[in-house]
């Protein structure tokens, strides 16, 4: 199948792919972020992320209708607002949501797979009766349109590079949270011996909540993100999450440097043979080497070492 | 507390009560509903029923086994594939397709410029082959997956995670292979079985009575699994699994048997779906329908056999009902419904029948509740 191009167009393709391939990254790891810290860290499985992302996608579509009709000076900024916003929603949705359902079935993990799903069903309505049933885009700012050519026929976007930035951003931050703050370490503590936990003097209920909080948050910013490169339909969410579940299964669920690895392992695979064949038998052939090797590696390609 | 020794209550095949159950689940569905509803509804009710196969193999690998699987969509459309495919190649015959520029095969892989029946379509033009792989396909199929997880002690939530990516992939793939496949529409236009019109109300008649009589006969096996002793070691791999373990038991040998057992029971329900609706289509195989199918036996009871298959019933009425009137309303109520269901009642409506309904029975009857069935007691963990 290499046959027909030559050297010089197979490498571009490559690197073409392959910068298709980070955006995918980038995306699938922001995904798999807040969705590390949900499922890795307190064993929920949310089947309503992707629709905590869409509600951060939406937002940022309000604030980017919003400054470009009354605030126009400030649209070169607006992403930085539309993205605290979006954290906020989807954070604040979260808290509420670990409230009224979550922090009741902590011991029936797969209970919370049913009561999310339900939750993701309701979402979706609701953003179909509220925002119509139509996919919405943003308008971007002027700066982020366009692309950087870097030769002549390898062209990078803009856009594209901002995402990845804003990836390796957040990334840094939730690393630095959970390995280095006082708060990362009451919710790791939390997660191995919840009663131990509590008999120190950590408040394990708050801990969860802001725990599944953050976790939304993030998802929201992931959302925010998502804008920038496709529209957004109230049905949009439901398309990544079991992908979005795939990476984190597949990296070790508990392990942040294993959900970066699995992210971009994923979507370059992805990505380079979408190129060769057709997207939808990429796709599977994907799909089925991860499940292939989670068969192989139940635990996932990283796992912590803890004494069970 | 009530120490009761092994009497014959426990090893016989049915207690009283659930003979009186099956009793009534055979005349609503053979005798009731067949004399209140016109053909349509008769017809719509045949094809919720298929759907109570799938419930029926849940209640089995999911209540007892406590092994969810998210994919039994994949079994449900493996089977209806299966026969929808024999009953393409019949619609298909050389002079019904004369005008199309290679006579003799369907008319989607006409449309795909293919000139000649894939390999794997060519033992469905044999119905006993037919009938035999229907069963055969889905559950060495769930044989592979089940062998391959449990031996490698795969369980709980990575196995429901996995069977759903099984499913995503297995709706790519249809969706995708359009020429093998007939693509995102399905497999649609099948008209007779064996010469004998399938699309007419009395061939529809006859087939709900088929569907029926063959739901009662696997309620009956899957009864029969769950009086026997294997449905005990089940039940007992649910609660403690490493003590089955070390009790010497093959925990992985036993998991298998009820997934693909589960998914014969779907395979089973798909093809009877084809014959009653008259087509078939990736739309039942991926994750959503999958996972409506989990919620059906979690609205019924995953704990009881019977439960399956009202609760079968009970959604699809009320997704029909709600859905030709107020279809926003109806997605805010399935939501609800599955946030209430695992919420408030977790076992179901079987379970509201336990907890509240039978206990007063007892009083009313004067029997000491230690008498009746108890009262299945917690959800498996996992």
């Amino acid at each position: 199948m290499f046959g027909d191009y030559s050297l010089g167009e197979l490498t571009s393709i490559f690197v073409m792919q392959g910068f298709a391939g980070l955006i995918l990254f980038s995306v699938f790891l922001l995904m798999a972020l807040g969705l590390a810290i949900i499922f890795g860290q307190m064993g929920v499985i949310n089947m309503a992320h992707g629709e905590f992302m869409i509600l951060g996608a939406y937002v940022t579509w309000m604030c980017s209708t919003f400054f470009h009709s009354y605030l126009p000076a400030l649209v070169p900024i607006y992403f930085f607002i539309a993205m605290i916003l979006a954290f906020l929603a989807s954070g604040a949705l979260g808290v509420a949501v670990e409230w009224l359902m979550i922090r009741r079935l902590y011991k029936r993990p797969l209970d919370t797979l049913l009561a999310t799903w339900g939750l993701s069903l309701i979402l979706q309505q609701f953003y179909r009766s509220v925002f119509g049933p139509r996919e919405v885009g943003v308008e971007l700012p002027q700066w982020m349109l366009g692309s950087l050519p870097v030769t002549d026929v390898i062209e990078i976007q803009i856009n594209g590079l901002f995402v990845m930035a804003l990836t390796t951003i957040i990334t840094i931050a939730v690393a630095v949270m959970m390995y280095r703050s006082r708060w990362g370490m009451q919710v790791r503590a939390v997660v191995q011996n919840r009663v131990m936990a509590g008999a120190v003097g950590i408040n394990t209920e708050k801990v969860d909540r802001y725990t599944f909080g953050i976790g939304c948050g993030i998802a929201g910013i992931a959302g925010s993100a998502f804008t920038m490169i496709g529209s957004t339909g109230p049905t949009a969410g439901q398309l990544y999450i079991v992908d979005t579940f795939l990476v984190v299964v597949f990296g070790g669920a508990a392990s942040l440097a294993g959900t970066i690895a699995s992210a971009f392992t994923i979507s370059q695979a992805q990505s380079i043979m979408e190129f060769f064949l057709s997207g939808s038998i990429a796709k599977v052939l994907t799909l089925l080497a991860v499940v292939g090797i989670l068969m192989l590696r139940p635990q996932g390609l990283f796992v912590l070492k803890v004494r069970r | 507390m009530v120490i009761r020794s092994k009497s014959a209550d426990d090893t016989a095949f049915m207690k009283p009560l659930e003979v009186v159950s099956i009793l009534i689940v055979a005349a609503l569905i053979l005798v009731v509903l067949p004399a209140t509803l016109d053909a349509f509804r008769l017809n719509l009710v045949g094809k919720y029923l298929t759907y109570a196969f799938v419930a029926l193999g849940l209640v089995l690998c999911w209540g007892f086994g406590g092994i969810l699987s998210l994919g039994q969509g994949i079994f449900f459309g493996l089977g209806g594939y299966c026969m929808a495919m024999y009953l393409k190649l019949e619609a298909s015959s050389v002079e019904n397709t004369k005008i199309q520029s290679t006579p003799g095969i369907p008319d989607f892989m006409d449309w795909n410029q293919l000139t000649e029946l894939p390999f794997f379509w060519l033992p469905f033009k044999s119905l006993t082959l037919t009938l035999i792989l229907i069963i055969a396909v889905p559950t060495l199929f769930a044989f592979f997956i089940g062998a391959a997880m449990f031996k490698r002690r795969v369980g709980g939530v990575y196995f429901a995670i996995i069977t759903q990516a099984i499913a995503a992939i297995l709706t790519i793939l249809i969706v995708g292979r359009q020429g093998y496949t007939g693509g995102i529409n399905g497999i649609t236009d099948l008209r007779t079985l064996q010469g004998w019109d399938i699309r007419t109300d009395s061939a529809k008649q006859i087939l709900y009575f088929v569907n029926g009589g063959l739901l009662i006969a696997c309620i009956l096996l899957a009864q029969y699994v769950k009086r026997s002793k294997l449905g005990r070691v089940l039940v007992a791999m649910r609660d403690k699994e490493d003590r089955v373990r070390f009790s010497g038991y093959s925990v992985a040998n036993f998991k298998i048997f009820a997934f693909c057992l589960a998914a014969a029971f779907a395979a089973i329900g798909g093809a009877m779906f084809t014959l009653q609706v008259g087509f078939m289509s990736p739309s039942f195989v991926g994750i959503v329908p999958s996972i409506e199918m989990v919620i059906y036996t979690a609205v019924g009871g995953r704990l009881s056999l019977f439960g399956a298959v009202y609760g079968t019933l009970l959604v699809n009425v009320a997704k029909t009902a709600f859905s030709e009137s107020f279809p926003e309303l109806w997605l805010f109520g399935l939501g609800a419904l599955f946030i209430a269901v695992v919420m408030v009642f977790p076992n179901g409506l079987a379970g509201i029948y336990h907890s509240y309904v039978a206990p007063l029975v007892a009083r009313l009857t004067r029997r000491r509740p230690a008498e009746t069935e108890q009262p299945l007691q917690g959800a498996p963990a996992e």
